[in-house]
């Protein structure tokens, strides 16, 4: 592999593996916080997936760069400019149809993003997607089916995922974005391509949201800078307390 | 996938440490369904020998994340040392484990704890998504999915419309 071609992958995956942390991350605070218990422990169950995918992509990122970052590395010892996460997954948590939505919108492109990697000429990247694919079908599933009945649910439901899907509609464009270092790959058959996937998860995301009796919301403007390092203020609180312990006692064992 | 016979173990003729280590690996409990060995659960991949004897062990974790994939690393290591073998273990992820690599035994022992086994893929192709789970305490096909979601990342939640008792199952992977 080139070292141009192998630079734009360790980006990619340094970006897959931050928006999976982050959203893993985000999940983890409703443990102990869900509607009922059998969502408390679906919640935490989506979060460890994400945090495992971490794992694997944040370790093969290390590799790709070749300066010895491990995961633990990458996770714990950069700060908000260095994090590559989607918009979309460092996004607050409100009420629960808010994470449902954002859970969702996130979930539909996954699964799709995830079963085209299955075929990357990368054969670590598609092992990892052949991993992930298989979790997130259920989780797609999952928030699939919580979105319609609440969007079908009662006027209190629908009205709440409706509210959340307007706010975070703005988010989903950043997840098609590309840029010349994307286009390489996707040349070298490693990725997919951003168009592609854009029509496979629109596709996806309309069906729900007629069954769910949700309206989709235009394209206006579409919020962008999680690739380049430019995040909501949101990140910076939930590194802090992820990253506290490694920071207060750096390379502590126990 | 599990040999004709539903199980795993190693190839006829292999080294006898290979052998060795199988044997010590199949002592090797699940940590979160502990009547499980590893070698049940179809998560030892591959056990191999080199010219002195050193033995290569590869584990596949279940789920991306399941959190017991470190401590049974760290156990089917203390199993490995126990027997006096010299092995180093490793995690590999591909090809992703399913769970039709659970061998006939496992899903015994699974059904003899009231766990129900998950279906082969195959079956569940032609069956899905409306599949008959029956409950394994009363036998009644009356049940339901309460969670897709159980008690560990493997496991699906349901309940008996029968006797009302809730019972796990092993999701099909």
């Amino acid at each position: 592999m080139s070292t141009d071609l192998k630079e734009a992958l360790f980006g990619y995956t340094l970006r897959l593996g931050d928006t999976s942390l982050v959203l893993g991350h985000r999940l983890s605070e409703w443990c102990g916080h869900a509607p009922e218990l059998e969502e408390d422990i679906a919640l935490t169950n989506v979060a460890l997936d994400l945090v495992g995918h971490a794992r694997m992509l944040l370790t093969y990122a290390g590799e790709l760069e070749g300066k010895g970052r491990d995961e633990d590395r990458l996770a714990y010892r950069r700060d908000v400019f260095d994090y590559r996460n989607h918009l979309l997954a460092e996004q607050p948590n409100r009420d629960f149809g808010h994470t449902i939505v954002r859970q969702f919108l996130h979930d539909a492109w996954a699964v799709e993003l995830y079963g085209r990697l299955c075929a990357s000429t990368d054969e670590t990247l598609a092992g990892i997607a052949a991993k992930a694919v298989k979790e997130v079908r259920y989780h797609v599933r999952h928030s699939g089916d919580w979105l319609v009945r609440l969007g079908d649910g009662t006027d209190i439901s629908h009205a709440k995922v409706a509210d959340a899907l307007g706010r975070l509609w703005p988010y989903t464009g950043e997840m098609f974005e590309r840029d010349e270092a994307e286009q390489a790959l996707v040349a070298a058959g490693i990725v997919p391509d951003p168009a592609e996937l854009k029509a496979a998860w629109t596709a996806r995301v309309e069906a729900v949201l007629e069954d769910a009796t949700l309206d989709r919301p235009a394209d206006g403007w579409m919020q962008k800078g999680g690739r380049r390092g430019e995040h909501s203020e949101h990140l910076g609180y939930l590194l802090a307390e992820m990253q506290f312990l490694p920071r207060a006692y750096p390379d502590a064992t126990w | 996938m599990p040999d004709a016979a539903g199980c795993w173990g190693p190839e006829p003729g292999a080294d006898a440490v290979v052998k060795a280590a199988w044997g010590a690996l199949a002592g090797v409990m699940d940590p979160e369904i502990p009547v499980l060995s590893i070698v049940d659960l179809g998560i030892v991949r591959a056990v191999s020998a080199d010219a002195d004897g050193r033995l290569s062990v590869a584990l596949t974790p279940t789920y991306s994340g399941c959190p017991a994939t470190n401590v049974i690393v760290l156990e089917a290591e203390t199993a490995l040392a126990r027997a006096r073998l010299d092995a180093r273990v490793s995690v590999v992820i591909a090809p992703p484990w399913t769970t039709d690599w659970i061998s006939d035994a496992g899903r015994d022992k699974l059904a003899e704890v009231g766990i129900v086994p998950p279906p082969h893929s195959g079956k569940r192709a032609l069956t899905a998504p409306d599949e008959v789970i029956a409950c394994p305490r009363c036998g009644s096909e009356d049940t339901r999915q309460i969670s897709r979601f159980g008690s560990t990342a493997c496991k699906a939640l349901h309940a008996c419309n029968a006797c009302l008792e809730p019972f796990d199952v092993f999701k099909c992977h």
